[in-house]
């Protein structure tokens, strides 16, 4: 697929832009700060309904303005849809599908599929255990709208049993025994848990040998790319019902240390995916570059597993090419230059390789403009 | 910021649910602009709604005497109980004509986020209302939400191993719709409540 027309009103610095796009490569070029990433992340959040850079969408809202408008023509194969988000903070945000509104804005999620990489990504190998376990729900929702709902039920029993939890520690610890309601919690936190960590499980399994696989493209020369995925329980068959008999059990256990903390310590929101270059873990072992290989090697992953569910995703290079030796930026052109639709900012146009060359855009005071 | 009175009914107004603060403009000004007598009766209603409604000493439900109509008619089926959040739940249900029962209101859903454990709710009332042996099914008709459905199951294992029947209302495809126009959600639970057909 491909965005043929993006169209932004008072999103970020722009009060109002317009633009045209083609299949295969488009470049914008600007200094920092003049606005590129803008462009670029009002895509990201089409496709996702949040931004890769804020958690909350107040920021995304030009100053002043009191409701931001992003609309994109997406073109796949021979059908072209008109996919609009109004973005309201603090209120539910509207979409429009082909100029009509739709009931929920969920309901256009997955109309547009872009895979972004962005120099945050590096916090999927360096960071803390979330944001491998956000880099894993987000590429489900991709995947499968329905996930979203999955994960927002399983973060909404997660506060109400915390809540309990907490209440539970604070009226006195171990007198009168667990509350009467603990075992319902618990008995709707492992249905949640089990559908979200199964499809979690499915997941690293396709993803395993296609990041290993990019990893490899990306650093010929450095060592093989694993992971495992390490959860609160030992069950590892993405069997649903085994999955709920294993975490209601672990629960069990954890009951009484759970009950002294006042938090769940048991669930799918306390795993890891732990990544591995050769025998070493690479948070705190991997070099600098080979973490940035690793992180490129998960979106690239990403990007293939889309790809073989059908439909070509868009992929954008947020300022990434900066950030890599030469002979890395070779192997990602190499890789990402089959796409049918690339976007790619950077501050200075020669960090971009040659074989990437394509429509270019200018952008600075606010402006974009083509370069002929 | 309007001066006295008005400011102070924008901002009672404003603290009804679903009224933000220019709604709460709206229906002030409204109300201004409105002939006196249309007003005067609403604020008697308004006085009458707190003193003379009360709640079903039975059923919790709102009544205007010490028992609701429902509890008072000696058609309805003393075997059978429904229980629901609200009492709007049990309008919703009475419209439909489909059941005979009786009722039992909670008053709300267990959430420990909002401090609402199994002793805010009127579970110890129901629990009297079983001692007598004469009930002999209770229909959950809480909400189909995950505060709701926790109800449910909480209140399922207290009351089985009384031996009473005890069911979950169906949650599933609205009627009159469209398949395809369906979410996910509802169509998944839709699929996991299916039933025998039978002919």
């Amino acid at each position: 697929m491909h965005v043929a027309h993006l169209a932004l009103a008072d999103f970020r610095s722009y009060d109002s832009v317009e633009l045209a796009f083609e299949p295969g490569v488009t470049t914008f070029v600007g200094d920092n700060g003049q606005g590129k990433t803008n462009l670029v992340e009002s895509l990201g959040y089409l496709t996702a309904h949040g931004s890769h850079r804020v958690a909350t969408d107040a920021p995304l809202v030009r100053h002043g303005a009191a409701r931001a408008i992003i609309r994109a023509a997406v073109v796949r194969g021979d059908r072209r849809a008109l996919v609009e988000l109004e973005i309201n903070p603090g209120r539910a945000n509207r979409a429009r599908l082909n100029r009509s509104p739709v009931p929920r804005p969920r309901d256009v999620v997955g109309l547009l599929r872009t895979v972004l990489f962005a120099p945050e990504d590096l916090a999927l190998v360096k960071g803390d255990p979330g944001e491998r376990r956000r880099f894993l729900d987000d590429l489900l929702v991709t995947r499968a709208p329905r996930f979203a709902g999955v994960r927002a039920d399983y973060e909404r029993v997660l506060k109400q049993r915390n809540a309990l939890l907490r209440s539970a520690a604070q009226l006195g610890r171990g007198r009168g025994g667990p509350p009467a309601t603990l075992d319902v919690w618990d008995a709707h936190l492992s249905r949640c848990g089990a559908e979200l960590l199964a499809a979690r499980l499915e997941l690293v399994a396709a993803l395993r040998p296609l990041v290993a696989k990019a990893y490899a493209a990306l650093a010929p020369s450095s060592g093989s790319a694993d992971f495992d995925y390490r959860g609160s329980i030992e069950e590892t068959s993405p069997d649903r019902a085994m999955l709920e008999a294993a975490l209601l059990a672990g629960l069990e256990n954890a009951r009484r240390n759970e009950l002294e903390r006042g938090i769940t310590l048991v669930g799918p929101h306390r795993d890891e995916l732990a990544l591995r270059l050769g025998e070493l873990p690479a948070r705190g072992y991997a070099s600098h570059g080979e973490s940035w290989s690793f992180a490129l090697a998960l979106r690239l992953a990403a990007y293939d597993l889309l790809r073989i569910d059908g439909g070509d995703p868009v992929l954008i290079l947020d300022d990434v090419f900066a950030e890599l030796d030469a002979e890395r930026r070779a192997h990602l052109a190499e890789l990402v230059g089959p796409a049918e639709q690339v976007l790619i900012t950077a501050a200075v146009p020669a960090d971009v390789p040659g074989s990437l060359a394509g429509a270019r855009f200018d952008v600075g005071d606010g402006r974009v403009n083509r370069v002929r | 910021m309007y001066e006295g009175v008005v400011q102070s009914l924008i901002d009672e107004l404003g603290l009804l649910p679903g009224v933000g603060p220019k709604s709460a403009q709206r229906i002030a000004f409204h109300i201004l602009s409105a002939d006196p007598a249309d007003v005067r009766r609403l604020a008697q209603v308004l006085t009458e709604i707190k003193d003379k409604v009360h709640f079903c000493r039975i059923c919790g439900n709102v009544a205007a005497e010490e028992e609701c109509r429902i509890c008072r008619d000696a058609r309805r089926d003393p075997q059978v109980i429904c229980v629901v959040e609200e009492s709007k739940d049990v309008v919703a249900i009475e419209k439909t004509r489909e059941f005979r029962g009786r009722y039992h209101v909670l008053g709300g859903a267990i959430s420990p986020i909002e401090g609402v454990g199994p002793d805010d709710l009127r579970i110890k009332e129901l629990m009297k209302r079983l001692a007598d042996g004469e009930v002999t099914e209770v229909i959950l008709a809480t909400d189909p939400n995950l505060e709701g459905e926790a109800t449910a199951t909480y209140l399922a294992r207290l009351l089985k191993p009384m031996g009473l029947k005890v069911t979950r209302l169906a949650s599933g495809l609205p009627v009159g719709g469209d398949l395809e126009y369906a979410d996910e959600v509802t169509l998944g639970r839709a699929f996991e409540g299916r039933r025998l057909l039978d002919v």
